[in-house]
């Protein structure tokens, strides 16, 4: 059958365009703006100069977040923490997720219910803010790389993924060569799961990297801050120079501040918006099947 | 020997329980210490709690800091604040993804639809500190790019970040631009499990693409828009802490003061525990008791239901 366009079907046609054009523009233009703004002179940002391209470019703002101290130390420990804590999170999940997938294993619907539950009560903040200190680990690197490792929602993902594709006759066939648990999922449940461990891995590293929340709440060293409280401490509470850092010239230091404030959006954001679209053609296959399914 | 292994003689083999059972041991762990002990702490919202008495040892004062929350002069307002935002924000966000998702899905030219998603998901990715703080220079009274266009068209600057009438939008707008795209990729994933020979049969029929959003694609995603409305309706009242403390200041705090920022406040700044506690656990029960209702209402008619 011939395709007819009627007036009503060119409308729709015509929405879609606008819809995926106003996506577009939203999305890239204020981090586009933040980018050239980064490397322009701030006076020419703050009088609207900058628009499409950078103005009298200057390294300056680059410069001054690479000298300073809090910021490198918030780097290093952020890296700290997503490296060690991400991979904590994915030892804890991926084989509770696949030991729940096993239809055969006689514990899988209470302990199912089990972590459920947590995702919908809890004892609050100030209850689990007492467990942390009894335990000795608020204030201390520990509280950042174990605190919420294991992620009820990123289970109930990987464990929907397992059960759709790892067939239970590869599961028989392993059996019988005499292939046991731990060595079927390390050899055979990892390697057909790539997809899926590496939208977990994702997901992990993204949590840890942009944590801040749990450092609020338990840290009180300046040293172990992660870089997302130091942001915010520069970004939001304008506390640039608390490490008796100097400037001289208020204008000086508002401008150069401004400049800043740019670069280091750029330099905290770009690792994660690097790494994500390597994994991002997994998105797909992971999730959805174990969205949808779960 | 094949025939052995099948034949129903004997019982499945359960030698994996025990590896299987380790498996899981370090995340049963985990999820003990960190959510279920805290449970047990609930109890310190019907004690006079003081740290060094512990639990067992503090006084039992019952329903006191519960009564004393309800008859709060903050109550009113913290609750309206909190219901105010997130019912704003479920209204305001939840069509966007689906309508997106639909848009993604006309989309023919694979590459092209693939650069789209992948750019409308990456904001999902950057922090909350990160998006606050590019609000905050972009609505800028005195450098921001907004006033500078507001000023530009002949307008007076707005300190938007300051007040208390801008707070809520803002916080919507901000959510909207940051994880429309991401949300979008859940229905895009039901829309692209639908047959195509559905499309096919609809056009046969008649149906434009309009009609077919109608009669084809939306009824292909209304279970997941029920489970996700489901899960909305849990969270109400736990509307994000991060977000909102972030984007709080002295002079919107009469619109920015939620439940979750007071429990922190009351809590964690003038160490009332108990009473932090008791809040705690008042809005916990209410949005079990909001999801159970709305999961309900939903098995009912929808025969959706997260159990």
């Amino acid at each position: 059958m011939a395709k007819r366009y009627t007036g009503s079907d060119l409308l729709f046609n015509a929405a879609v365009l606008v819809i995926c054009i106003v996506t577009l523009f939203s999305v890239v233009y204020p981090l586009y703006f933040v980018v050239i703004a980064s490397f322009s002179d701030p006076v020419a940002v703050r009088s609207g100069e900058v628009w499409l391209l950078p103005k009298r470019v200057t390294l300056l703002g680059y410069q001054k977040i690479f000298e300073n101290d809090r910021i490198l130390r918030g780097y290093v420990n952020t890296i700290v923490y997503t490296v060690a804590g991400s991979l904590f999170g994915m030892l804890v999940t991926l084989p509770a997720a696949y030991a729940l997938s096993r239809r055969d294993f006689p514990f899988r619907r209470p302990f199912t219910l089990y972590f459920v539950f947590t995702m919908f009560f809890s004892g609050g903040l100030i209850p689990t803010y007492m467990v942390v200190n009894r335990l000795g680990i608020s204030n201390t690197r520990w509280v950042m790389i174990i605190l919420w490792g294991f992620n009820t929602y990123n289970m109930i993902i990987a464990r929907s993924y397992f059960e759709a594709n790892v067939p239970s006759e590869l599961l028989d066939a392993a059996r019988i060569d005499g292939c046991g648990t731990t060595r079927f999922f390390l050899r055979i449940v990892m390697p057909l799961s790539q997809a899926i461990v590496s939208v977990i891995f994702l997901f992990n590293v993204v949590a840890k990297w942009n944590e801040y929340f749990t450092a609020l709440i338990y840290v009180r060293d300046q040293n172990l801050m992660p870089l997302q409280i130091v942001l915010r401490d520069i970004l939001l509470q304008n506390d640039m120079f608390k490490n008796g850092q100097g400037a001289s010239g208020a204008n000086t230091i508002a401008n150069l501040g401004d400049l800043i404030k740019f670069g280091i959006i750029i330099v905290s954001t770009l690792p994660i918006l690097v790494l994500y679209p390597f994994l991002q053609k997994y998105f797909q296959k992971g999730i959805m099947i174990g969205a949808v399914k779960g | 020997m094949t025939n052995e292994r099948t034949f129903p003689r004997m019982p499945r083999p359960r030698e994996a329980t025990i590896p299987l059972l380790l498996f899981c041991l370090p995340a049963l762990v985990l999820i003990f210490v960190f959510n279920y002990v805290p449970m047990y702490g609930i109890l310190m919202a019907f004690e006079n709690f003081v740290p060094s008495k512990g639990i067992m040892g503090s006084a039992w004062v019952g329903w006191r800091y519960f009564e004393r929350f309800i008859h709060s002069y903050q109550f009113s307002a913290l609750f309206i604040n909190t219901l105010g935002l997130s019912l704003y924000l479920m209204l305001a966000t939840f069509p966007l993804p689906i309508i997106l998702a639909i848009t993604f899905n006309r989309l023919r030219n694979r590459r092209v639809r693939g650069f789209i998603q992948t750019v409308s998901f990456a904001p999902h990715f950057i922090s909350v500190v990160v998006v606050v703080s590019m609000m905050s220079i972009f609505l800028s009274p005195t450098s921001g790019i907004v006033n500078l266009l507001v000023h530009a068209a002949g307008g007076d600057a707005v300190n938007y970040m300051a007040e208390p009438s801008w707070f809520k939008s803002l916080y919507v707008l901000s959510d909207i631009w940051q994880h429309t795209g991401w949300d979008s990729l859940i229905y895009f994933a039901a829309l692209s499990a639908i047959d195509p020979e559905l499309y096919d049969a609809a056009s046969v029929d008649g149906a434009g693409a309009w009609r077919q959003v109608r009669h084809v694609e939306l009824p292909a995603l209304a279970p997941t828009i029920v489970v996700l409305l489901v899960l909305r309706a849990g969270s109400i009242i736990n509307v994000g802490f991060e977000k909102t403390y972030l984007m709080q200041n002295v002079l919107n705090l009469s619109s920015s003061e939620v439940i979750a920022t007071y429990v922190y406040k009351v809590g964690l700044q003038s160490l009332q525990y108990s009473y932090s506690a008791a809040i705690g656990v008042f809005t916990n029960v209410i949005s079990f008791g909001l999801l159970a209702a709305v999961n309900g209402v939903a098995k009912k008619f929808g025969g959706a239901s997260l159990w």
